[in-house]
């Protein structure tokens, strides 16, 4: 099987699959990304947050935007690199706006605001599949050598 | 733009990204932004930033590996601006 370029960020994150919260990217550029992911009913944080009352966590949502938003886009950005780097997340500040059920689809657009000095900063925005505003806001990442 | 100016104009940048636990009295000219100050990597990009877009020049790697002290950072702004 041939995987295009967007297929193949995603096949080469580093994540294990219940930590992988990004399913596909729609687009990638120099200066912006667009992915999706949807929340499985049998992800395993359900059952806790909430007890009776399954909700997606902010700290999750907050890993799928910097999974998509730093992690694929800082990957794209670093192709021409000879060996695959290390990104560590380094801040954020995210609003949330509405909650996210199981099984709901999540749209992430970020755009980059710079890439220098191995520092990525993007501002990041969540919509769920009804195009409502879950998140939004601003996360940088750095490149680590290893 | 004098030499006490640029330094007032660093000082000025560097307290914005000072852990919590430092405080902006501790900033000296020779004070290590990474050791003494407890600046991450991280925010020694934004610093760099900071400068690039105060005193309008354009800093390189070499220079963000000179950039350790306030001091050094006056002396790489002063060959620029």
């Amino acid at each position: 099987m041939i995987l295009d370029e967007l297929d193949k960020i995603v096949a080469n994150l580093p994540y294990g699959d219940g930590f992988k919260f990004v399913d596909q990217l729609l687009e990638i550029s120099e200066d912006h990304v667009i992915g999706v992911y949807r929340f499985r009913k049998s992800e395993y944080f359900y059952k806790h947050h909430f007890i009776h009352q399954p909700v997606t966590p902010g700290v999750i949502l907050t890993e799928c935007m910097a999974q998509i938003g730093l992690v694929c886009l800082g990957s794209y950005l670093t192709k021409a690199l000879p060996e695959k780097p290390q990104f560590v997340f380094t801040e954020n500040h995210i609003q949330f706006l509405d909650v996210v059920k199981p099984e709901t689809t999540v749209i992430v657009t970020a755009k980059k605001e710079y890439y220098r000095f191995n520092k990525l900063k993007v501002v990041v925005q969540m919509l769920d599949e009804q195009e409502r505003k879950i998140a939004e806001g601003a996360m940088s990442g750095m490149l680590v050598n290893t | 733009m004098t030499t006490t100016e640029i330094k007032d104009q660093l000082f000025s940048i560097v307290k914005v990204y000072l852990p919590q636990d430092v405080d902006a009295s501790a900033i000296t000219a020779d004070s290590h932004l990474m050791k003494d100050l407890g600046i991450n990597s991280a925010h020694l990009v934004d610093i760099a930033l900071d400068v690039e877009d105060a005193f309008d020049i354009m800093l390189d790697e070499k220079d963000m590996e000179a950039m350790q002290t306030v001091d050094a950072a006056v002396t790489i702004v002063k060959g620029k601006v």
